[in-house]
This record gives C-alpha cells, sequence and structure tokens, in this order.
C-alpha cells in the first residue's frame, strides 16, 4: 500500500503547486483509481485463453529431445499488418498500461482535441468578420481563467494517480526464487545468461530473410536462439550491455529497459500466456542497430526444463536449490528494501531497483 | 495586452534608404539587427532545404520494406562501392544531420537570430540591438558551425563515412562506438552553434532590458519580445551545459578521460542527464518565440488585443521553469528508481497546465472578435490545433510507466514532429508571412499563400499522424528497415512527404512572387488589428529606425 500512499503525496504535491484551489475537487476521484486494477483484470482477456502449442505435452520425466521450438501465433507478440493499436499485452502490468491508456489518456486526448478544435470552428464561424463586423474589447475575466486553470489540473490527477501506481507496480521486486536471466547487449545481437541454472549463454542473432521465411517466423523480428522463460513467473531480469548502450523491448508486454555498459538494471518481467514475442534493440546502437531483434519463448516449466538441459545447462535438483537459496540470501536484502536505492550493491543487480 | 501607440512623429522617411553601406560591407559586416536578421533568415531557409531533403531521402527509403536506396547512396558518398553496414551507417549519419540540422540551422535562426533579430528593436522601439557587433559574430559563427556538420558527412565516422550517433551523441557510441574525425567535427559545430546562441542570449537579455522605449514598462512589452527575453534565459542556463556534456565527450574521445565511460569509472547515463538538461529547455526554446508569434498573428486578425496578457507572459516564464526540471522524462528507460521516475511524471505533467492557459487564451483572443483569415492566421490557427495534438501525445508520453513501451518508438517521432514540424514551423510560416511585406516591402500572394497552407497542412497530417499508429504497434526510431507489417502506414506516410513537398514549392514560388511582381506594401498593411511600434514603421523600415525614441502611453 505504501505506493498508493506516495501516489497520493505526489498528486497532492501536482495539486497544490499551480493552484491549490482545486484540492478538494480532486478528492472524490480517489474510488476511480481504486477500481482501475480490478477493472483491467476483468478486461483481461489473453492471460488464460490458451492457445497453448500442441507440443506441450506433459511428460513426467525431462528430456532435452522433448524440446522443440514454438511456432509464432500470427498478429499475437508481433506487430499485425496496418495495426494502429498497441499490441495485444500479456503482462499484468502491461495490461494495467494498456488500460490505462484506453479508458483514462485516449479519452483524454480526443476530449481535449476535439473540445479545442470545435471551440476553435465556433469562434472562426461566429466571430468571422461578417458575422461580427465589430470585435469586442474583452481582455480579462479572471473566472474563466481560473476555470481553464483548475480543470486541467484535475484532468492531469485523474491521469496521475493510476499512472503512479502502475510505476509503483512496475517497480514491484522479483520473489526470491525468481528465475534470473541476464541480458547482454552486443553490437550487433543479444546474450542472453542463465545463471541459475549453469550460467549457459545463448547468442541471438537476427536470422536472414530465407530463413525466418522457413521457419514460418516475421524477418527482422525473429532470432536464430531465443530467450526462453517459463510462463507466468515472474523472471528477474539484469540487463546490461559490452560495447555500447541498446535498450531490450517486448511491446507485448510492455517491457523495455536500456543495456547500459558498466550497469545492471533490474526489471521483473512476467508472460502469462505460453507462446513466441518479438521485440527490437530500442537504442540507437550503430550501423546494425535495426537488426538485432529478441525472440522470446514462453513455454511451461517442464519445457523450459527440458530447453535448459539442451543448452547444457543445469536444472536444479536439491543439492542445487539448496545453493541458490544460500546464494540468493544475501540478495532478499537488497530485493526486498522497496523502490530505493541507498544500499550498498552487495550484488550489482540492486543498482537500480 | 495593453495596446501601444507611439507618441509623436516617427522618423519613417528621414534616412530611408541612406547610409547604406556598400554591399560587401552590408552583408558580411554587417551590425545592423534588421540585416543581421535577413541573413538568418537566409541561413535558416538554405539550412531547411538541406534538413528537408534528407527527410526526403528518408522517406524514400522507408516507403517500402527492405533496403531500396540506402547502399547506392552511400556508394556515391563513398566513391567505391559501399557494403551494407556503410549503408546502414549513412542511415544513421541521415537521422542525425537532419535532427541537428533542423534544431540548431533552421529553427532556432529562423525564430530568435532571424525574427528575434528583425523584430525585438522595432517592437521595443529601439534603434538597434544592445551590441551589434557581437550580433554580427553570433550570425558568423553559424556559418563554420554548419559547415563543419556538413564536412562531418564526408570523413570517417566509425562503420562509415559521418557522425551517426543520433542528434543526441550519447556516450558510448558517441566515443568508444565512433572512432574517425567525423564526430568531433559534429561535436565542434555544435560548440560554435551554441557559442553563437550564447552570445545572441546575452545580446537580447540586454537589449530587453535596457533599450525599451520610454513608457514600456515589461507588462507592456509586446509577447513577442516576451518569448524571447524568456527564450534568451534558457538558452543562456542550458546551452552551457551542452557545452560541458560535448566537451567531456570530446576529452574522451581523444584526450583519455573517463568522464561517461563505466570502465575508467564514468558513467554513460552522466551524459544522458546533461545533455537532457539542456535538450529539454531546447525544445522550448524552439517554440516560445513561436507562441509570441502567434498571439500578435491572432490578436492582429482578431482585431482584438490578446486575452489575459499578463497570463500569456508568465504562461511562458512558468513553462521556461518548469522546463528544467522535467529532462529525466527522455531516460524512462534508462533504469532510473521508482521515486525518480514518479516524480518525473509528475513534474512533466505541470507543464500542460500553463500550455493549456496559453492554447485557451488565444481562443478567448479570437472569442468576440471579427476575425479575417489572411495566410498568417491560417498557420496561426494550424498552429494552435496541431500544437494540441502534439501536447496531449506529450502528456501520455509523460507517464513513466506508459512510456515503457513507447519509449524510442515512431510515437515519440510522431509527437515531437506535431510540436516542432506542425507547431514550430507553422509559427515560423505565420509569423514569415506576417511580417514579409514588412521585411520586404512587398506584399505576397495571398491565393499562393493560402494554398502553401493547405497543401502543408495536408502533407505534414498524413505525414505523421500514422507514425502514432507505427509507434503504439511498437515499431521503434531510427530504423533504416522493418517487418513487413509496418509497411502499410510507412507508406501513406512517404505519401504525405511529397504532398508536404508540394506545399513548400509553392512557398518558394510565392517568395519569388514577393520580390518580383508583389505590390508594394503600406506601413500597416494588416489594418487597425496590428497595434505593436513595427507597424508605425514604413515597409520595409528605414536603414536606422527610432533616432527619436516613441514615447509610449
Amino acid at each position: 500500500m505504501t505506493h498508493y500512499v506516495k501516489a497520493w503525496i505526489l498528486a497532492l504535491a501536482l495539486v497544490l503547486s499551480p493552484a491549490a484551489v482545486s484540492a478538494q475537487e480532486a478528492l472524490p476521484e480517489a474510488p476511480g483509481t481504486e477500481a482501475a486494477p480490478a477493472a483491467a483484470e476483468a478486461v483481461d482477456p489473453a492471460a488464460q485463453s490458451s492457445e497453448a502449442p500442441a507440443e506441450a505435452a506433459a511428460p513426467t520425466g525431462l528430456d532435452p529431445a522433448l524440446y522443440t521450438p514454438m511456432k509464432p501465433t500470427p498478429g499475437i507478440g508481433m506487430p499485425v499488418d496496418k495495426g494502429i493499436d498497441f499490441q495485444q499485452q500479456f503482462s499484468a502490468t502491461g495490461q494495467q498500461a494498456k488500460w490505462i491508456n484506453d479508458a483514462i489518456l485516449v479519452p483524454m486526448m480526443f476530449g481535449v482535441s476535439l473540445i479545442v478544435l470545435g471551440l476553435m470552428l465556433w469562434t472562426v464561424v461566429r466571430f468571422r468578420r461578417g458575422a461580427n463586423p465589430e470585435p469586442s474589447k474583452t481582455t480579462h475575466n479572471t473566472f474563466i481563467e481560473i476555470i481553464w486553470t483548475v480543470i486541467p489540473v484535475i484532468i492531469l490527477v485523474v491521469i496521475a494517480v493510476p499512472s503512479i501506481s502502475l510505476l509503483a507496480q512496475q517497480f514491484e521486486p522479483a520473489p526470491e526464487d525468481a528465475l534470473t536471466v541476464k541480458v547482454t547487449g552486443y553490437q550487433w545481437y543479444w546474450g542472453y545468461n542463465y545463471p541459475d541454472n549453469g550460467d549457459f549463454e545463448v547468442i541471438a542473432n537476427m536470422l536472414p530473410e530465407e530463413e525466418a521465411v522457413a521457419r514460418g517466423e516475421p524477418y527482422q523480428l525473429a532470432a536464430d536462439n531465443r530467450m526462453v522463460i517459463p510462463v507466468g513467473k515472474p523472471v528477474k531480469m539484469l540487463i546490461t550491455a559490452a560495447d555500447v548502450i541498446h535498450s531490450f523491448a517486448i511491446p507485448a508486454a510492455w517491457f523495455k529497459l536500456d543495456a547500459v555498459p558498466g550497469r545492471i538494471n533490474e526489471k521483473v518481467l512476467q508472460i502469462d500466456r505460453e507462446g513466441v514475442y518479438y521485440g527490437q534493440c530500442s537504442e540507437l546502437c550503430g550501423a546494425r542497430h535495426g537488426f538485432m531483434p529478441i525472440t522470446v519463448e514462453v513455454v511451461s516449466q517442464e519445457k523450459f526444463d527440458n530447453w535448459v538441459l539442451a543448452n547444457g545447462g543445469t536444472v536444479a535438483g536439491e543439492e542445487e536449490a539448496e545453493e541458490a537459496e544460500a546464494g540468493e540470501a544475501a540478495e532478499t536484502e537488497t530485493a526486498s528494501a522497496e523502490d530505493t536505492t541507498e544500499e550498498a550493491p552487495a550484488d550489482a543487480a540492486a543498482a537500480t531497483n | 495586452m495593453t495596446t501601444i501607440t507611439a507618441d509623436g512623429q516617427i522618423d519613417d522617411h528621414a534616412h530611408d534608404a541612406d547610409h547604406k553601406p556598400a554591399f560587401f560591407q552590408r552583408w558580411f559586416m554587417s551590425t545592423n539587427h534588421k540585416d543581421i536578421g535577413t541573413l538568418y533568415l537566409l541561413f535558416a531557409i538554405i539550412a531547411g532545404i538541406i534538413g528537408g531533403a534528407m527527410s526526403g531521402l528518408m522517406r524514400m527509403e522507408l516507403a517500402e520494406p527492405g533496403i531500396q536506396y540506402l547502399q547506392t547512396w552511400a556508394s556515391i558518398s563513398n566513391g567505391t562501392e559501399a557494403s551494407m553496414d556503410q549503408a546502414y551507417h549513412l542511415w544513421n549519419v541521415l537521422i542525425t544531420a537532419h535532427g541537428l540540422i533542423m534544431v540548431f540551422f533552421m529553427v532556432m535562426p529562423a525564430m530568435i537570430g532571424g525574427f528575434g533579430n528583425w523584430f525585438v528593436p522595432l517592437m521595443i522601439g529601439a534603434p538597434d540591438m544592445a551590441f551589434p557587433r557581437m550580433n554580427n559574430i553570433s550570425f558568423w559563427l553559424l556559418v563554420p558551425a554548419f559547415l563543419l556538420l556538413l564536412g562531418s558527412a564526408f570523413v570517417p565516422g566509425g562503420t562509415g563515412m559521418g557522425a551517426g550517433t543520433g542528434w543526441t551523441v550519447y556516450a558510448p557510441l558517441a566515443t568508444s562506438g565512433s572512432v574517425g574525425p567525423a564526430v568531433d567535427m559534429a561535436i565542434l559545430s555544435l560548440h560554435l552553434a551554441g557559442a553563437s546562441s550564447i552570445l545572441g542570449a546575452v545580446n537580447f537579455i540586454t537589449t530587453i532590458f535596457n533599450m525599451r522605449a520610454p513608457g514600456m514598462t515589461l507588462h507592456k512589452m509586446p509577447l513577442f519580445v516576451w518569448s524571447v527575453l524568456v527564450t534568451a534565459f534558457l538558452l543562456l542556463l542550458s546551452l552551457p551545459v551542452l557545452a560541458a556534456a560535448i566537451t567531456m565527450l570530446l576529452t574522451d574521445r581523444n584526450f583519455g578521460t573517463a568522464f561517461f565511460d563505466a570502465a575508467g569509472g564514468g558513467d554513460p547515463v552522466l551524459y544522458q542527464h546533461l545533455f537532457w538538461f539542456f535538450g529539454h529547455p531546447e525544445v522550448y526554446i524552439m517554440i516560445l518565440p513561436g507562441f509570441g508569434m502567434v498571439s500578435h498573428i491572432v490578436a492582429t486578425f482578431s482585431r482584438k488585443p490578446v486575452f489575459g496578457y499578463l497570463g500569456m507572459a508568465y504562461a511562458m516564464v512558468a513553462i521556461g521553469v518548469v522546463g528544467f526540471v522535467v529532462w529525466a522524462h527522455h531516460m524512462f528507460t534508462t533504469g532510473m528508481s521508482v521515486n525518480v521516475k514518479m516524480y518525473f511524471t509528475a513534474a512533466t505533467m505541470v507543464i500542460a497546465v500553463p500550455t493549456g492557459i496559453k492554447i485557451f487564451s488565444w481562443i478567448a483572443t479570437m472569442w468576440g472578435g471579427s476575425m479575417t483569415f489572411k495566410t498568417p492566421m491560417m498557420w496561426a490557427l494550424g498552429f494552435i490545433f496541431m500544437f494540441t495534438v502534439g501536447g496531449v501525445t506529450g502528456v501520455v508520453l509523460a507517464n513513466g510507466g506508459i512510456d515503457d513501451n513507447l519509449h524510442d518508438t515512431y510515437y515519440v517521432v510522431a509527437h515531437f514532429h506535431y510540436v516542432l514540424s506542425l507547431g514550430a514551423v507553422f509559427s515560423i510560416f505565420a509569423g514569415f508571412y506576417y511580417w514579409l511585406p514588412k521585411m520586404s516591402g512587398r506584399m505576397y500572394s495571398e491565393l499562393l499563400g493560402q494554398l502553401h497552407f493547405w497543401i502543408f497542412f495536408i502533407g505534414v497530417n498524413v505525414l505523421f499522424f500514422p507514425q502514432h499508429f507505427l509507434g503504439q504497434q511498437g515499431m521503434p526510431r531510427r530504423y533504416p528497415d522493418y517487418p513487413d507489417a509496418y509497411a502499410y502506414w510507412n507508406q501513406i506516410s512517404s505519401l504525405g512527404y511529397w504532398i508536404m513537398l508540394v506545399g513548400v514549392a509553392i512557398f518558394f514560388v510565392n517568395l519569388a512572387y514577393t520580390f518580383l511582381a508583389g505590390r508594394k506594401a503600406e506601413g500597416n498593411y494588416w489594418g487597425e488589428g496590428a497595434t505593436t511600434l513595427e507597424w508605425t514603421l514604413t515597409s520595409p523600415p528605414p536603414f536606422h529606425q527610432f533616432e527619436t525614441l516613441p514615447r509610449i502611453k
């Protein structure tokens, strides 16, 4: 709940800065904000609708041979032809963000633009020289000036409260048992390390056009190797770069975080539907900036384990699980300290919680 | 706004056409604010043609998926067969040069150097700028700056020829990521352009504070002068920070320092903080003079004083002040802490309030007026609506949590082109048509002006509106090629460029018409709505005006 308090303090500051008068008007907005997350869940169409891939057979044992790359679902996790809207969202924060956009920001944009356009058209018709030969000499109207100062402030508060809650939600730290994936941006490809699974690295280059077509994947979005993560579980993403700044983006999960050399940025990624999701480098990084796509495959835990084995990694058995817990104990302290950066980075990952 | 009338006789004919120096002395050693203003406007037009042509090359390449032209163009500029990587590098050179040229060599020279030089002294009843020789060097620093930037395209810059760092010149791409002299040349170009602007800002501040005609208090000062004053302060406070940042880039590149190199204890994100501490005020530098011009134009063509003069003036001051404390919204994805992100979200949204005051005050100025719709007014009306559209998408982007998806996508490109290409550029055209007869002494063609407006208006909307869709779908900016799904809206967008280009062509025809066949303009050709001091002078004004200072009631 602390983030709600914080949201309100900031919202209040926003109100007080230009016009203290509006504080009272702002208060009745509270119920709307509380309703926001609930509404988002109600809207959420895709999380459960598992167009789960056919090969998701459920074997009891682990066998690397059981992993086969999944085919993408057309229109999911990628842009659609002639599309104008956001990509369909498959993470909780993504759905919340899209809800804020659809329910608050888009009506605000259309509302404000149409009001301005309407007023302009009205003045153009009503106060053209033909219709109004003698101009008035009005130059002030304190009341109306207060109105058009206060109303935008109220609109901004209505936007700010859910928006700031969304920020807090996006910064929820990963649970201590979360899988860690370290992403490294290189000129011009991505590397994915799995430190919890024997620290193997997967290198992902863009697929040439013929190969992408042969695999039934969209050219310039498809990579030869994928970052594979288990479905419905928070994954602690540690993002860095080896040479210049890159940016790791997955539009269908509302996820974007810069890969900065010398820093490790951390953010939680949780995708709630099995499937393939595409992204592209989103910070200018040199000549082939446009050609280092990100392909994320979200699979069941079993299939994930098989994939790990297929890549020469280790799946946490008994002993390893204990080790992992011991190793993460130190990290837990930093992770649980909510949304501040004061801690000495015992682990570089805490640098930007 | 207080109506300003000149009290007593103005020497509007006594010195007309006399004492003009010979050609070289007049145009190359000028100390006359009007001549220097003209030089700035010419410079901006030339830079605009070059920067606009670059966007044409980009829209050609983006019109369909695949690389169609880049390799050919890179081969031409290399003189040898270019590799694919060099072709991609040329793309980065184009986006970099387009951005820098439009910002530093088109919009700023036109608004501040051009209209500011021409009309600030005229509007405050001053004979010239406070420091006429400094005014001259401000302009002439810009020429080598521009040549350095253009020249950088023909020297090695890493993968290929030219600086391919983006106009933001982020480290480490601009340090260890780009070997060769191109980026150094671009940095020195920015140094010179920055020095030019700082000198200009000092000149404007001194002029406005010390050379106002007797009786013209700050609160009687025309809004355009207010806007230039606020802009000059923004320049004076923000450009030194840019100069520091790019100097550190230079020493990182050449002298082994590590300000922005993590391996040496530096921080690449520090560069971004410094850059955007300059960069965000910079966007208001580009739009505030436009606000000032639009206020005058709306009042003139409504035959009514500006509504809420003080609110308008102090809204600009507020935008200037708040504009300094919102810079990190350009860096929402760099890995900032949640508190910092919350602060920059809230602070950024606050800017919508004074901006809203301005929009509504313009509408209230028209309300009850007796409006005519000459070309400058059409541009001003277009500006008000298009700037509103660009403003509301700005409110969307201000939300740090929403920006996580839109950051560095075409949505951002659409947003800032709506406020610059449809905002700042519309206000420049508005001001240009408003004052062209005053500056040249000849009227432009109203028919061609209207045609220019409508075609340009349609063109830029077709060009930039679909980019919102591309951005929402996730298309990143600064990409020379894209997946097939983005083809449709890119094609529409490229079509818009050609429509816009027809509009620009009409502008140049109109310009030629004005000078070759335009009828002579009177002193105040807009009639009773035009109340500021420049309208008390002849068109064009005498070489030296206000030798007897006007008195303001």
